[in-house]
């Protein structure tokens, strides 16, 4: 019953993503007057259709309806409750209903965004964009049918993937980067409405880049969240293994934020319109080849791909995709010419060029490595993969270059610099690099990528913080305001710019923890019985003994460890063991104590009594210094993004009262 | 200098550094390459399989787990499937086996072969399926032996 329901909401999707994306394309071509409404109902019926699907599933999950497909698959009477309604985005089917919903979702806020404009290309958007909806809903109606029918009803189920229930960051990971991923559809709407209109002006180039920032924000927690949780789950000591699950989500993220520095160049000159066009439709295009890459089990085998449905469909969309981007490219780009011409070298310009550029390799290196071993097996039926050193003796010395270029660019300002620019706004933090690099060496730290890293992580914060606190200080000095006062004001000027340099800080927090945690890791193992130990830069733990429970889904057997740290602190880990009913595999949960230099990592590889039956334990150790600083960047990274982004209040006071001196000065050399 | 010269002259930039940054790339993709084998392919490549990092997947073959005397060493064979002919490689590990390590269980390793025939790994894996698969009857209480007995001290035992 719950299966028809369900069915018939995902029908009902299907039929209105189809009639508004026709309604919206042609209606919009053609200027025909009054279809605009009908596009904006068929939208909002698409989202009420898959809010129901996904409710119906959510249902079926918590009535353990195993006549449901979907359910059978995933579910089961012994899975906490949580878990069960996380199971709606364990496996395939359930995750792509679940990103109809969010898709849904985001077509409405985009449509309410955009309510008070009268433009054609909010309907040629909404078609756009409800023609990438026509494609999820066919999926969902056909190949990847979550809702089909069992029979006979078995009793009980499976409970979903083991892995995925080890940890509450399952709980919010998927959404975050699902939502991150589904955004990405927003901006190519745009973008394709801009080509067919054949201009993009102010309003469109605003709606593009603040989309294009919203899923940008997710995709970054999402990333960040899936390292986190491949750190606390997976158990072998690290966070990123350049596996093809997590590159499909690092592409979009590359190109998505070359587009928001290449948007600037496009406001300020008016240059690079189909460039920055172009960046847009290949996030959405990386999204699409992502999702096809991690949803189709192609990585299992090019050839065990073809046994669904699923892996095809994707591949003509993604066809689909891309030769409608490519299209609209060739055919409207001509009207969309430069208007002005890009200054000298030594510019802003340059350096926001630059950067897309260094971007641009990094994404073609990191595709090249991640498809590489598709297309070899298809071709010449070897399985090969490409190893980790390819991907980080690509990506090292080009994430260093674009470090660089995170100092230089700000402190250049827009057109020519004149003479002394370099010796006012790159000596202080110039010197504060060297500073960093010197204490570092004499700290005793080696190793060229991170030393480089940390310098130049000095002179870019430095560069940062002054951009961020000089009009504030300015203000104070001239207004005699309070210093929270005046930075809090200087902020609220010009919030884009503030927002822009606090997501920089983080990413300079980010690039210090995985420069330290991946250059500076240690490493060993060993068996212990009871009461011997095993030490590590500066921690020691002694094995106390084997500890065993029961939780309602699971038995765990743990390992009890005293941990002394070389400065005397005691503590306690306890890496455990935990065993499904229905997983023939026991699957690990690693123990991390956690701090602000760095965290001590322990895992429990084997367990069991020896020879003389006492018993015995082997453990992984590891100690990663500075790794915790990677997530706990999301915040800086969150409030940067929502201080840029957040939506201006309608009646802002134009009032400007300051005088005109006191602005050239405080924008002197900054925004 | 005249607009139309300095966009050649970037144009031109651009293409050697994109060239250059292509032939970087293919270049170290190719030194790069991890080989999936079975020990039946990995020795039909001869010499070719030589110092190739390869992630060697099959079956540990039945009796062949053996310990060195200081217990650091960990060697066995893998073997095509689970038939006493199969052809197998010896393989040698020096860190410590997870806990479903077992006899005739599926397992990964990765490292690099050399002329001796002897396939030594840094890192063992045991085959995890990542996708589910439903349980046959029996399989339930697999895991039930698997916490009475641990099994690599029981291997150690012998």
């Amino acid at each position: 019953m719950r299966g028809t329901l369900g069915y018939a909401f995902v029908l009902g999707g299907l039929l209105c993503a189809v009639f508004g994306a026709v309604v919206g394309i042609v209606g919009g071509l053609r200027r025909r007057p009054g279809t605009r409404a009908w596009v904006e109902r068929a939208t909002l019926g698409f989202f009420v259709c898959m809010l129901g699907a996904n409710l119906t599933m959510v249902w079926a999950l918590i009535a353990h309806d195993f006549s449901v497909h979907y359910v059978s698959q995933v579910g089961s009477r012994t899975t906490p409750l949580v878990y069960t309604v996380v199971s709606l985005w364990s496996a395939l089917e359930g995750s792509i209903l679940f990103w109809g919903a969010i898709l849904g979702t985001y077509l409405v806020a985009f449509l309410r965004a955009q309510r008070s404009s009268r433009e054609r290309t909010v309907e040629l958007g909404l078609g756009a964009m409800l023609g990438v909806a026509t494609f999820f809903a066919f999926l969902i109606a056909g190949p990847a049918n979550p809702f089909g029918p069992v029979f006979p009803v078995p009793p009980d189920g499976p409970g979903p993937n083991a892995l995925l229930q080890n940890d509450i960051l399952m709980v919010i990971h998927p959404p975050m980067l699902y939502c991150g991923y589904v955004g990405m559809t927003v901006p190519f709407g745009i973008a394709v409405a801009a080509l067919l209109d054949g201009r993009l002006g102010e309003a469109w180039l605003n709606a593009l880049r603040r989309w294009t920032l919203v899923a940008w924000t997710f995709l970054t927690v999402g990333l960040i969240l899936g390292s986190w949780w491949a750190y606390r789950v997976l158990g072998w000591g690290g966070y990123w293994a350049w596996d093809p699950v997590e590159n499909a989500a690092f592409l979009p993220w590359l190109t998505a934020t070359a587009f928001l520095h290449s948007t600037m160049l496009q406001e300020r000159r008016r240059v690079l319109k189909l460039w920055t066009l172009s960046l847009a439709l290949a996030s959405f295009s990386l999204t699409v080849l992502g999702t096809f890459m991690t949803r189709s089990g192609i990585f299992n085998s090019v050839h065990s791909f073809t046994q669904s449905d699923i892996g095809p469909t994707f591949l003509v969309f993604l066809a689909l995709v891309v030769a409608v981007s490519i299209g609209l490219l060739a055919v409207r780009g001509p009207q969309l010419a430069p208007e002005d011409t890009l200054p000298g070298v030594a510019s802003r310009e340059t350096a926001i060029l630059i950067n897309n550029l260094l971007f641009s390799a990094l994404t073609f290196t990191i595709l090249l490595g991640t498809v590489f071993p598709l297309v070899r097996e298809a071709f010449s039926g070897v399985r090969v993969s490409v190893g980790a050193p390819y991907f980080n003796r690509m990506a090292v010395p080009l994430g260093i270059a674009i470090l660089f270029l995170m100092g230089v660019g700000p402190s250049l300002p827009w057109g020519n610099a004149s003479r002394d620019v370099w010796r006012r706004q790159f000596l202080v933090p110039g010197m504060a690099g060297l500073a960093v690099l010197g204490a570092c060496l004499v700290a005793g730290l080696r190793g060229w990528a991170p030393l480089t890293t940390f310098g130049l992580a000095a002179f870019v914060a430095t560069v940062t913080l002054r951009q961020l606190f000089l009009p504030a200080l300015v203000r104070m000095k001239e207004k005699g305001e309070k210093p929270w006062t005046s930075f809090a004001r200087s902020a609220a000027r010009s919030r884009r710019r503030t927002g822009g340099y606090l997501v920089h800080l983080a990413v300079v927090v980010v690039f210090v923890a995985i420069a330290a945690s991946s250059a500076y890791v240690q490493h060993t193992t060993g068996t212990l019985a009871p009461g011997q130990t095993l030490s590590l830069s500066g921690y020691t733990v002694r094995f106390v003994g084997l500890e065993q429970g029961e939780e309602p889904h699971r038995h765990w057997v743990a390992a009890r460890l005293d941990v002394t740290e070389v400065g005397g602190a005691h503590g306690s880990l306890a890496p455990r063991m935990n065993f499904y009913e229905r997983s023939t595999d026991p699957v690990g949960s690693p123990a991390v104590s956690s701090g602000a230099f760095g965290d001590l990592y322990l895992t429990l590889l084997a367990f069991g009594p020896d020879a003389t039956g006492s018993p015995t334990a082997s453990f992984n150790m590891w100690t990663l210094p500075l790794v915790g600083w990677i997530w706990w960047s999301i915040p800086l990274f969150v409030i940067g993004a929502l201080v840029a982004a957040w939506p201006r209040r309608r009646a802002l006071p134009v009032v400007d009262t300051e005088p005109a001196p006191a602005r050239r000065s405080a924008a002197r050399g900054t925004a | 200098m005249a607009p139309k010269r300095t966009t050649w002259l970037g144009l031109g930039a651009l293409l050697v550094a994109g060239s250059a940054l292509a032939f970087i790339a293919f270049g170290d993709l190719g030194k790069n390459l991890v080989y999936y084998w079975t020990p039946a392919e990995m020795l039909a490549a001869g010499s070719k399989a030589y110092g190739a990092t390869i992630r060697l997947g099959g079956m540990v073959q039945k009796g062949s787990i053996a310990w060195d005397a200081g217990h650091t060493e960990l060697s066995f064979r893998v073997a095509n499937d689970a038939t006493p002919s199969a052809p197998s490689v010896l393989v040698k590990v020096h860190e410590t086996p997870p806990q479903m390590f077992r006899e005739g269980i599926g397992v990964v390793v990765e490292g690099t072969f050399d002329r001796a025939q002897v396939f030594t790994s840094h890192r063992l894996m045991v085959n995890h399926s990542n996708e589910y698969r439903p349980p046959k009857p029996g399989d339930g209480d697999r895991w039930k032996d698997t916490l009475s007995q641990g099994t690599t001290s029981a291997e150690r035992a012998k």
